[in-house]
């Protein structure tokens, strides 16, 4: 009987051979994830989208993140790669008017749409309010998180006097209220390892029109 | 990610009929499950078909009083509409304790209902896991089981159906319709009542719906008002951003009578129509028959005492 080591070199065998076989485009095997053959890269495509006011073209391989567009393909180093799973917020842009994670979307599925990230809601020079008092009230520490806690807070503004309704909302059928808890519950999303969550509260709260 | 094709498909006859011509296709709408998958390389689709441009985003009444809700309504939206919030509260409340706002404006109605499970060994590609790879084992069975299942799980897997909105959408008596791939252009529709939507694991974990290879879900309808008061109960390790540990839905009617639902503690949303005979005699009797058979591990036997008291939680609130 072989010994585990010697089935364990046979599959890498037989795996390289599949590998190869794939190659040649003459394999369509599906396999369990750990022992999927490698795949020829599928060609590029193309899609135009607007950026910050900007009419972008790109040609990106299918694969491509928004977020990896954002920052690989046009340079716009502003929004974050944190976890690149849609679990720490780092990467939230406004896609067509709403936050979203860009790094759990395909580029490839946004042609036509208007994309704004920090570099697009203000300047060193011309700060957007946000911008500001997030400088005014100390909304950050190491400020890895500050674009995608900023892009947010700005679209939480939106969505509340839109009348969107959160987890916290105490009357569903009700205009939702502008006080902490509705901050905190809508800015979940965006995680501070820093622990700036009251300076960035603050923030938001003074934007809002609420006494600092 | 593995490398993928990528289509727009033009209508959603034709995204099934792609679909089922090509058997390591998948669909994408929000992505946002699906591309957390592919990038851990525990979904690994050949071919991508994108169903966003399918123009079923909208929020229609139905003749019977009802809303017909379109497979790409996003959570946000669906959570939001009036009609829902006013009618069907229970609907709202449950898409509001889910995910983060970023998820809710991408993530889709249809892909709630289609999420993954998040058992850490289903993610975890090193470890056996019937589901992702079948025959594998189950390394949650006497691993890490906290968040797992205490009922309606099998020896072959002890995962949880992770979405919110779903439990909601079982206690108001959903419908999922559907396309399915066929060779005449109008496609072959069917309404699947949610309860019979999705699987139980038995030996074969990793067929999670009833859903055919190519078919597409397009709606999901739900009868006229239910009335009574509505409630959704969440209880999680964070106030805000984490999966249930147990969830409550609840339609409570004035005499006391009414529906209840389970999340966060089986394979999908739990309901046993019998054990709401006993709503009006207090949370107790009705979880004594609503969790009849449980088989829960020292890890995660504390959610049985805990669903009783969401639920009691729940009734006191109905009472006012």
């Amino acid at each position: 009987m072989a010994s585990p080591r010697e089935i364990e070199v046979k599959r890498r065998a037989l795996m390289a051979a599949t590998v190869a076989t794939a190659a040649v485009g003459a394999v369509a095997q599906r396999a369990g994830a750990q022992t999927t053959p490698a795949r020829a890269a599928p060609p590029a495509m193309k899609v135009s989208f607007t950026v910050n006011g900007k009419p972008r073209d790109l040609d990106l391989d299918p694969r491509t993140t928004l977020l990896d567009a954002l920052r690989e393909g046009l340079h716009l180093g502003g929004t974050k790669k944190g976890c690149d799973h849609g679990q720490c917020g780092a990467c939230t842009v406004i896609l067509d008017g709403r936050r979203i994670n860009s790094c759990l979307t395909l580029a490839v599925m946004h042609p036509g749409s208007e994309i704004t990230t920090i570099e697009g809601l203000g300047t060193p020079d011309k700060l957007h309010p946000m911008q500001a008092a997030f400088v005014k009230h100390d909304g950050y520490q190491c400020g890895y998180c500050t674009p995608g806690q900023i892009c947010s807070a700005v679209a939480v503004l939106a969505e509340i006097e839109a009348g969107i309704p959160s987890h916290v909302t105490a009357d569903l059928n009700a205009k939702p209220a502008l006080d902490d808890a509705e901050l905190r519950e809508r800015m979940s999303g965006n995680i501070c390892r820093c622990g700036a969550y009251s300076n960035i509260v603050e923030a938001i709260g003074e934007v809002a029109g609420r006494k600092a | 990610m593995k490398p993928f094709t990528y289509e727009r498909a033009a209508s959603p006859a034709e995204a099934a009929t792609a679909a089922a011509r090509q058997p390591g296709a998948r669909f994408i709408a929000g992505g946002t499950n699906l591309l957390d998958l592919m990038k851990l390389q525990i979904e690994t689709p050949d071919h991508l078909i994108d169903v966003n441009g399918l123009g079923l985003d909208r929020i229609e009444e139905t003749q019977d009083g009802g809303l017909r809700i379109g497979a790409l309504v996003r959570n946000t939206d669906l959570a939001a509409d009036a009609r829902v919030r006013r009618d069907h509260a229970v609907l709202s409340r449950a898409l509001l304790a889910g995910a983060s706002g970023q998820l809710r404006n991408r993530a889709t109605t249809a892909g709630n209902l289609l999420q993954r499970t998040r058992c850490p060994y289903f993610y975890d590609t090193n470890m056996a896991c019937n589901k992702r790879r079948p025959g594998s084992g189950c390394s949650a069975l006497g691993g890490y089981s906290r968040q797992l299942a205490v009922v309606g799980g099998s020896e072959a897997c002890i995962a949880t159906h992770p979405s919110d909105m779903a439990v909601a959408m079982r206690v108001l008596d959903a419908t999922v319709e559907t396309v399915k791939p066929t060779v005449k252009p109008e496609g072959a529709t069917r309404k699947i009542p949610i309860a019979d939507f999705h699987r139980l694991p038995g030996d074969t974990p990793e067929i999670e719906t009833v859903l055919e290879p190519g078919e597409l879900i397009t709606a999901v309808t739900l009868p006229k008002p239910a009335g009574g008061t509505h409630h959704y109960r969440k209880v999680r390790d964070r106030a805000s951003y984490a999966f249930a540990l147990v969830s409550v839905a609840a339609i409570v009617q004035p005499d006391g009578s009414g529906r209840v639902a389970l999340g966060g503690v089986a394979p999908k949303p739990w309901r046993r129509e019998d054990a709401e005979a006993e709503m009006s005699r207090g949370a107790k009797p009705v979880m004594a028959k609503l969790l009849a058979g449980a088989r829960p591990t020292e890890e995660n036997k504390f959610k049985l005492p805990l669903a009783e008291r969401a639920l009691a939680a729940v009734l006191a609130e109905a009472k006012g």
